[in-house]
C-alpha cells in the first residue's frame, strides 16, 4: 500500500536515493517541478515506469496536491 | 492524481512508492527552490523584505512604535513563538492609543500570500487593490516577510523594461 508522506519525509528518503516523479502533465513540469524530479504524466505510467525507474529503489510520486 | 498514480505503480510491480500528499503547491509554499522556465521569474518571496520589525501579542504599542519607527519601517507584523503571523499594524494601527496591548491594536488575520506567486501578478493585485505591505507566509502561516506595493511593481517594472516574458 503507497504511504503518503510530508516534505520532510520526502527530503530524508530524497538524501537516502529515492527517485522523485511528477505524475502532472508534461508542459506543468516544464514550467515548475522539484529538484530531481523526473516527468513520467499518469497517462504514460504504464508505458514508460518500467523504462525510467528503477524498480529496487523507492519512488516518490506527486502532483499539485492530494487531488 | 498521486495517488492513483502510487497505487498504479504498485500494481505494475513496484514494491516501494511513497505519496507526496501535498505535492508541488506545499513545496513552493514553502519557498523551496524549484526547477523550470518559472525558476527564474521573480515571486513574492524573493522580493518580500525579510527586515520587517516583527512584535508579540502582549508588547505595550508605545515601545513598538519607537522600534518601527527607529528602524524606518511604517508597518509591523505580529507573530507568536513559531513566527506564525497572528496580526498587523500598519501606520494607522501604530498611531493608536500607546497605552495599547498588541493584541487590542492590531488589524487580527491579515490576509496573506504565498512566496511562490509571480511578482507580476503580486503588483498588479496590490495596485488593483491599493495594498501598500502585505506579509508573506509559507503554508503553515509562518512568517517569510514582508512584500511592498512600491518594491514589486519596481521589479515587475524592471522586468518588462528588460523584455522579459
Amino acid at each position: 500500500m503507497p504511504q503518503g508522506i510530508d516534505r520532510d519525509e520526502v527530503r530524508r528518503l530524497l538524501d537516502e536515493g529515492a527517485q522523485l516523479v511528477e505524475v502532472l502533465p508534461a508542459n506543468e513540469y516544464m514550467e515548475d517541478h522539484l529538484p530531481g524530479a523526473i516527468s513520467l504524466p499518469l497517462r504514460r505510467l504504464e508505458s514508460e515506469a518500467w523504462d525510467l525507474l528503477d524498480p529496487t529503489r523507492p519512488v516518490i510520486v506527486y502532483c499539485w496536491d492530494s487531488a | 492524481m498521486s495517488p492513483r498514480a502510487a497505487w498504479r505503480l504498485e500494481s505494475l510491480g513496484f514494491t516501494s512508492v511513497y505519496d507526496y500528499v501535498a505535492g508541488k503547491l506545499d513545496w513552493l509554499a514553502a519557498g523551496l527552490p524549484t526547477r523550470g522556465s518559472n525558476a527564474d521569474r521573480p515571486r513574492a518571496g524573493d522580493v518580500a523584505r525579510r527586515d520587517v520589525p516583527t512584535c508579540r501579542l502582549d508588547d505595550r504599542l508605545a515601545n513598538v512604535r519607537d522600534r518601527v519607527g527607529a528602524a524606518g519601517w511604517n508597518a509591523c507584523v505580529v507573530v507568536n513563538d513559531e513566527r506564525v503571523v497572528l496580526g498587523l499594524l500598519r501606520a494607522a494601527e501604530l498611531r493608536a492609543d500607546p497605552s495599547l496591548r498588541i493584541e487590542e491594536a492590531m488589524r487580527p488575520g491579515p490576509s496573506t500570500f504565498r512566496p511562490f506567486v509571480s511578482i507580476d501578478d503580486m503588483a498588479t493585485f496590490m495596485t488593483e487593490h491599493d495594498l501598500e505591505a502585505s506579509p508573506v507566509t509559507t503554508s503553515d502561516g509562518r512568517l517569510v516577510g514582508v512584500l511592498r506595493k512600491e518594491d514589486a511593481v519596481k521589479v515587475a517594472h524592471e522586468r518588462h523594461e528588460g523584455g522579459a516574458q
